[in-house]
């Protein structure tokens, strides 16, 4: 038990808590730093579903049925995965038509129907008043509770105490004025209340914790986990039953039916309406809500069995009322501070459901019932007066406190009769019946206002009698017999058992028969006859949500200045990406269909539709709206249209740089192929020139071989001398010819790269000391000086003997060549470095023109000569093959002119790589790797 | 919305496992007196059902689009 006093100064101070919370988010809003613009936020602010049924209820509920508390949160959940279609179209929708509430919504679809809109309100406030008793009761109760001297063995027979000392009453009216503090301190043109929606995300966290709270201290704190209640429970004769369910047709159906009218409930509640659709900031928030708002119901589910069981063991069956266990189980554990927070959680529940409701509602008695009849009537002259706002406010006000009013008086009439579960049901009942008209509104554009009214009004119609009635007869404010013996005394008419039909449940029952007469009576009318001009356009503006808002503006536009100026701009535009001709050709097509003439086309919002199909095809359907908009005087563009013609560029771009890429690929591919055109073309030459020049050397020796040859065998006189001279010659220009034969052949095996030559490790000083040896006869008879100059000892290269001791002949003679005899000098350099061997051949001769620096590696080609005049004083084959064989082997070979004057042919081999154990790795041929070395 | 045809598919999918999972007569399979680690069954089996129905929606809705 906790003093009166305490209770109530928490009480307000969570109050006034919230409204610094509501306030600052108001001020934060009107800053533009809204601070509701979360997805987070949003999910819990959906939370709002949960009031004081959630929280007190449940458990009343549980203890009654067992799980038969669940399909109510199953239901949403169920909601919220098809939110993604649904919801979001219905977001779409409001925001575009400036939807202010459920029932401005259902108006506005069926041709912005007055009629409409009142009977949708006066559904939902006389619907969700049972709900608001609910929330009074429930907070009442839970205060007397908690300032009582004991746990309350059954609930307060209301209409006991006297209307002052009922302290519902008391909490009506604080409601009330907190309500028209929150809701109606200003007027908002989108009827957004930024500082409400952030004081429930608050409230949905305060009930979340405090529940979780109290099922954590019922289950861990009076009992031993989960297993020792379920298991003691199951002990229990009476409380095992609550364990499963009741195994029957009727069961499965009732539990279906109350899953289905949650689902329901959900979006159609005034409330949710308010803050799934008209308080939602961003339509893409619905994203995160989808799967956090369910989450959020899972978790503050989690605990109610185990409190209803635990409240059962603890007072036994019958005791104490089941919905009050959450704030009677911690206060007969003298755990008061646990119960305060309990009731500051129901409070919670309470305040959140009752301001948003509230809000809601008198937005829509203000917007949907009282104005248009202010203004029909005209009774104080309100089309002449500007500002009105006072006047909305004042409407506003007044309509929160008689709706506050009505729910206590519901609660004074019938409320003791009902456990709180059973009120809220009648009143998810009654706003089931919006479900036809607005969600098959949204997809079947054959709906009219008739059928709308019809179903509206049969399906509340059934509601009252079968639900609201019998509830106002349970609690003795009706005569008890009109439930047993029907209306006027016909049995088939009994409006619990209507036309007989027994086994169901009262909601189930009321939930078949509304809807069914509902759902008959709103197809039934819609297909008297089809839908009217005004009904037809706003079946389109919302079925086709987002495709017709722009013809919709432009048929205003139409109507105004209606002129063939239209037809001809969208031609030309059409034209322009699609060609004039086949613009024509089709817009011809589209006025012969319609009898008329390209001249004579009328310029309507069908025209614009086939000008956007049109060019739909050729730029993608997003960019055609906006283009058809610009010739149809459009209105600025909304940011989600920019945002698909964003997206849909961003597809064309990175289509459009895949083909440059495609083109570059190409344009590279094409320049390799023309250089590797080039290049075969150049071999091609190179291979004409080679076999002239090759002929060409072939027959010079040839030639002085046959005219020797001829004079040998034609002068028989010649003296011994003459003819051995002659043999002479004929001999050496043999072995020309064979050298030359030789070499070409070399060349031929190493530019088809069939040389095949051992890889071993070689000296290459042995190499330089052969080659030296092999021309020393040739160095002395032209007094030429030889010098060798090796550096080492020269760490071994891999390559073949024989071949690099042909490339330093090769080098050697060249540079014999040159010198001049008898003060000629050679030398040859060898030493290693870090990459590997190099080797140097200098000489003192005239040196090479820097012209002819890299001619003299061609075939057939000699520094300071052209082949074709003077006699060669070689093959022209030695430095090209040199090079390859050189190349080969890895290495480099050219040609450096010191400014000493002379030649310097240079070459670099490099060394081999070695493995870990440091011996030289030979390539393919590990044999004879040891004895190469002394070859 | 055309952007994400796929995801509301995965999601009406999703709306009709749990339609299906909430309701007779898998429920019924699981309506008997027995435990588990504890628990009832029938319990058991709807806390759990609901978790995975909301953490399909979670991972269907909040993977990157395709």
């Amino acid at each position: 038990m906790l003093p009166g006093a305490l209770v109530i100064l928490v009480s307000f101070g969570y109050l006034a808590l919230l409204f610094a919370v509501a306030w600052l988010a108001d001020r934060r809003a009107d800053q533009g730093r809204s601070l509701i613009a979360s997805p987070t936020v949003y999910a819990l602010s959906l939370a709002v579903y949960c009031t004081t049924w959630t929280f007190y209820g449940s458990v009343g509920r549980a203890a009654a049925t067992g799980i038969g508390f669940l399909p109510i949160y199953l239901g949403p959940t169920l909601m919220m995965t098809l939110g993604w279609f649904l919801i979001h179209k219905i977001i779409r929708v409001a925001k575009a038509n400036r939807i202010t509430s459920i029932a401005d919504f259902i108006a506005s679809r069926y041709g912005k129907s007055q009629g409409l809109g009142g009977l949708v309100t006066v559904i939902a406030v006389v619907g969700v008043v049972p709900y608001i008793a609910l929330q009074l009761k429930a907070v009442s109760h839970s205060f007397t509770i908690l300032v009582g001297a004991t746990p309350q063995t059954a609930p307060l027979a209301a209409g006991t105490v006297p209307l002052w000392q009922d302290n519902a009453l008391y909490v009506a009216m604080i409601m009330a004025q907190f309500t028209i503090l929150f809701g109606t301190r200003h007027l908002d043109a989108t009827e957004r209340h930024e500082g409400m929606v952030a004081a429930i995300a608050v409230e949905s966290v305060v009930k979340l914790a405090t529940f979780v709270a109290v099922g954590v201290f019922v289950t861990y704190g009076l009992f031993d986990g989960l297993g020792d209640l379920f298991a003691r429970a199951r002990a229990e004769p009476s409380l095992a039953a609550l364990l499963t369910t009741a195994d029957s047709a009727a069961g499965y159906g009732s539990w279906a039916a109350l899953t289905f009218l949650s689902l329901l409930s959900v979006l159609l509640l005034p409330r949710q309406f308010q803050i799934a659709v008209v308080e939602n900031v961003d339509a893409a928030h619905l994203r995160r809500a989808i799967w956090l708002f369910p989450l959020y119901l899972f978790v503050i589910n989690l605990f109610v069995l185990p409190i209803a069981l635990g409240g059962l063991l603890h007072f036994g069956s019958g005791q104490v009322d089941a919905d009050t266990f959450v704030l009677t189980l911690p206060l007969a554990n003298q755990r008061e501070d646990l119960a305060l927070l309990a009731y500051l959680g129901g409070l919670s529940a309470a305040t959140g459901m009752i301001i948003v409701e509230t809000i809601a509602l008198s937005t829509m008695v203000c917007n949907d019932l009282v104005m248009p009849l202010l203004l029909r009537r005209d009774w104080f002259g309100l089309a002449a007066r500007t500002d009105l706002s006072g006047l909305l406010l004042g409407i506003r006000r007044w309509a929160i406190i008689v709706i506050l009013m009505l729910g206590y008086a519901y609660f004074r009439l019938a409320g003791e009769a009902y456990a709180l579960v059973s009120i809220g049901l009648i009143s998810f009942a009654a706003v089931a019946q919006f479900a036809p008209a607005l969600i098959g509104g949204l997809y079947w554009k054959g709906a009219t206002r008739a059928g709308a009214l019809a179903g509206l009004a049969a399906g509340f119609a059934v509601w009252l009698y079968t639900l609201l009635l019998p509830s106002f007869a349970k609690s003795g404010w009706l005569p008890a017999d009109a439930m047993t013996a029907g209306l006027f005394g016909i049995e088939l008419l009994r409006p619990q058992q209507l036309f007989g039909l027994t086994g169901l449940d009262e909601i189930s029952h009321c939930l078949l028969w509304s809807l069914l007469a509902n759902l008959g009576a709103y197809i039934g009318f819609s297909l008297i006859r089809p839908p009217d001009a005004g009904e037809a356009r706003q079946a389109g503006l919302f079925v086709d949500a987002l495709r017709v808002e722009d013809t919709e503006r432009w048929r205003g536009g139409l109507a105004g200045g209606g002129s063939q100026n239209l037809v001809a701009d969208l031609l030309a535009l059409a034209g322009r990406f699609l060609g004039p001709e086949r613009a024509r050709t089709a817009f011809s097509r589209y006025a012969r269909a319609r009898n008329a003439t390209l001249e004579t086309i009328q310029p309507d919002a069908n025209l614009v539709y086939f000008a956007e199909a049109q060019l739909a095809g050729a730029i993608g359907s997003s960019s055609a709206r906006v283009m058809v908009a610009s010739v149809a005087q459009e209105e600025p563009l909304g940011l989600d249209e920019v945002m698909n013609i964003l997206d849909e560029a961003s597809q064309v771009r990175a289509y459009s740089r895949e083909l440059e890429q495609k083109s570059q690929e190409l344009t590279r591919a094409t320049a390799e192929l023309r250089a590797a055109n080039a290049r075969l073309r150049e071999l091609d030459r190179m291979k004409d020139d080679f076999i002239s020049t090759v002929s060409h050397e072939l027959r010079t020796p040839l030639t002085s071989i046959r005219a020797f040859s001829e004079m040998l065998l034609d002068d028989p006189r010649l003296a011994l001398a003459e003819r051995k001279r002659f043999l002479g010659i004929v001999v050496g220009e043999t072995e020309r010819l064979s050298r030359l034969i030789n070499q070409i052949l070399d060349l031929a095996k190493l530019e088809s790269g069939r040389a095949d030559w051992a890889r071993v490790p070689v000296d290459l000083a042995a190499v330089i000391h052969a080659a030296a040896a092999s021309l020393g006869q040739l160095y002395r008879e032209k007094e030429v000086a030889l010098e060798i100059a090796i550096a080492e000892p020269l760490p071994p290269v891999l390559a073949d003997h024989d071949r690099l001791v042909q490339v330093m002949i090769n080098l050697l003679s060249n540079a014999v060549k040159f010198v001049p005899a008898g003060t000629g000098r050679v030398k040859v350099g060898a030493g290693g470095t870090a990459q590997g061997v190099r080797v140097e051949v200098a000489d003192n001769g005239p040196g090479i023109q820097p012209e002819d620096r890299e001619v003299i590696f061609e075939k057939f080609r000699q520094g300071g000569q052209d082949v074709l005049t003077d006699k060669p004083q070689g093959t022209g084959l030695g430095l090209p093959i040199s090079r390859q064989i050189i190349e080969y082997f890895g290495g480099r070979l050219w040609l450096e002119s010191p400014a000493a004057g002379g030649a310097t042919f240079v070459f670099t081999l490099p060394l081999p790589p070695r493995d870990n154990a440091g011996k030289i790795y030979s390539g393919g041929s590990p044999d004879g790797q040891e004895d190469s070395d002394r070859r | 919305m055309y952007r994400s045809r796929l995801t509301t598919q995965r999601l009406a999918a999703v709306f009709l496992l749990g339609c299906l999972l909430f309701n007779y007569p898998l429920l019924a399979l699981f309506n008997r007196a027995a435990t588990l680690l504890g628990v009832p069954v029938l319990v058991a089996y709807i806390f759990v059902a609901w978790l995975g129905v909301i953490a399909l929606a979670a991972v269907v809705i909040e993977r990157p689009d395709d």
